[in-house]
């Protein structure tokens, strides 16, 4: 065989291996998938059913009065929406100033935000729960929101690493022109970075929006309930009855914001993510 | 007139003002809680009376605990995913690296998992595991096996999440050592070549040395996020599992600090968790002094 023969032999096994590994991965997904829209005699098939004969929708009609769905899907929104958006605007300013602008401790300020990264949530949550207890924040959304909005580290290291290859040159011709120093954040540097914000902002999106840990710590009734909560309590009210198109069908829909979030923008995510790691 | 003088002063106040935010966020809420935490752990604060010191009291209890023993062994013992998943995916970035078609569509596919809610998935995974009619134990009937109820027996429940969190993480892992395998320069693969070096040298000697950073980098985080799992326990194994077999050491601070709220002993634990990660992340710091930063 010649060289150009075995590497296309070669390609090709690797091209099976990988379809079939692709498969594995998606399956769990495609079964969540299918199971939403059984039957329910369907769901205990020996061999599994993957498409079922007919297609049922009714679960997913279902799913609104059997629990606060759509309770969830809105504290959920509101507590993502508030943090992302506040919080990408003060990160973004901040890596601005720590990037182009001069004052006296700027890297040592800059060093202390980024050695607080060492520090995990685990190792602060119990203070934390018990300050806004003592506010009486909790069973509010306000401990998932407030401090988000005095921004994200990653997202600062982020923007600053994007930040040091623009230029000085253009910051500085600004600030001889006299323009404030908030102008050239949003007319000058903000526009060359828009890219990488909304890449970080996706990924911190998506980071809210799955959360877990904060919310079960904080929500208590179910009307201030984030949607992961709603669905791990359908997930605890519903195995018993074994209703599992009906767990399934709130599980797509928990996944289904994010995922079309991806796939409409899975180009630039996978770019953040593999430079943010690549370079870490 | 605007003297150089002046224009720095302004520099230096809205330099300032633009950073207030995260520093003020810093202060509020992770130095005051961690402090506040460390004083905790030396305290039998309840969260509700009293915090009276107790010196070291909570840490001298903590080691002839057995359930935090068990919960710190759990939490080690799934990390074992850690080697299973790089393995995995460092060959199926070298397999996507090359000329075949359908790469973009592969990358997305591999990485569906990693986006996906955890507890969506976690849902989903628990029901896969299901004894009686799991999508697992439906694969393997194909080839004749019964499998276990795999999370309600204390020996299967441990491989199950391992499972779990390799299939959640890969996508992740293999984007990042893709990244790295395309900035691998061809020259020296063609060079190797005329030199007549095997595939496996070429691997060992090129491939190996050029990823090994984002290795020691995956190795770090995933250290750091692994000894932090919970929401696959929480959701899975409400009750920490059978024997308490499947409880994470976060899964345990949270029990003992919002359960049973010793909030002093469960400080004491979460500060053992900050300093192993403390630990952990400086490691990497050296490490990556000692790698030379190419200028950006």
């Amino acid at each position: 065989m010649s060289h150009s023969q075995r590497t296309k032999v070669t390609n090709t096994i690797i091209f099976i291996v990988l379809a079939i590994g692709a498969i594995v991965m998606i399956a769990p997904l495609l079964w969540m998938l299918s199971t939403s829209v059984k039957e329910k005699q369907d769901v205990f098939a020996l061999p599994p059913v993957w498409i079922p004969e007919v297609f049922q929708f009714g679960k997913y009609k279902e799913i609104w009065e059997a629990g606060p769905l759509l309770s969830g899907i809105k504290n959920s929104v509101i507590v993502a929406v508030s943090v992302t958006v506040v919080g990408t605007f003060t990160s973004s300013v901040a890596a601005f100033a720590f990037a182009k602008l001069r004052f006296p401790h700027k890297n040592k300020l800059f060093l202390a935000l980024i050695a607080s990264m060492m520090i995990p949530y685990p190792t602060v949550m119990i203070p934390q729960f018990m300050m806004f207890s003592k506010l009486g924040w909790v069973d509010t959304l306000l401990p998932l929101i407030v401090p988000g909005l005095f921004g994200n580290v990653v997202m600062i290291f982020f923007l600053r690493q994007y930040l040091l290859s623009v230029p000085d040159a253009i910051i500085e011709a600004a600030k001889i022109d006299g323009s404030s120093y908030f102008r050239l954040y949003s007319s000058i540097t903000f526009p060359l970075i828009k890219p990488a914000v909304a890449a970080q902002l996706i990924l911190w999106f998506m980071g809210i929006w799955n959360d877990y840990l904060a919310p079960i710590i904080y929500l208590n009734s179910p009307e201030t309930q984030t949607l992961q909560l709603v669905i791990a309590n359908f997930n605890a009210t519903y195995a018993i009855q074994t209703d599992y198109p009906l767990i399934m069908a709130a599980s797509i829909i928990a996944l289904l914001p994010v995922l079309i979030i991806f796939l409409i923008f899975q180009k630039q995510i996978i770019e953040s993510v593999a430079i943010s790691g690549v370079k870490g | 007139m605007i003297t150089k003088s002046n224009l720095y002063r302004k520099e230096k106040i809205y330099g300032y003002l633009f950073i207030l935010p995260p520093i003020l966020g810093l202060l509020i809420f992770t130095l005051f809680p961690f402090v506040y935490s460390l004083y905790g752990s030396f305290t039998d604060w309840d969260g509700l009376g009293q915090m009276n010191f107790i010196g070291f009291d909570n840490f001298r209890d903590l080691f002839t605990d057995e359930l935090f023993y068990k919960s710190m062994y759990n939490t080690l013992f799934l990390m074992l995913g850690i080697p299973i998943g790089l393995v995995l995916a460092l060959l199926l970035a070298l397999g996507l690296n090359r000329k075949i078609p359908g790469t973009t569509t592969f990358r997305v596919i591999y990485y569906i998992p990693v986006i996906s809610s955890l507890a969506a998935v976690s849902i989903m995974w628990n029901w896969a595991y299901n004894g009686d009619y799991g999508l697992v134990n439906q694969f393997l009937e194909l080839f004749g096996i019964k499998g276990p109820n795999w999370l309600m027996d204390k020996d299967t429940v441990k491989p199950a999440l391992i499972l779990m969190t390799v299939w959640k993480g890969l996508g992740y892992t293999m984007l990042l050592y893709l990244a790295a395998l395309q900035s691998v320069s061809r020259s020296y693969y063609e060079a190797a070549e005329l030199d007549g070096a095997s595939g496996f040298q070429m691997f060992r000697n090129i491939t190996w040395p050029m990823v090994k950073p984002v290795t020691f980098f995956l190795v770090v985080t995933n250290i750091i996020g692994g000894s932090q799992i919970f929401t696959e326990m929480n959701i899975m194994t409400p009750t920490g599992g059978p024997e308490y077999s499947s409880a994470s050491i976060v899964f345990y601070i949270w029990d003992k600090a919002f359960k049973n709220l010793q909030m002093g002993y469960a400080s004491a634990m979460a500060m053992i968790l900050g300093i192993f990660i403390f630990i952990v992340t400086l490691i990497q710091f050296k490490m990556n002094e000692k790698s030379s930063f190419d200028g950006d």
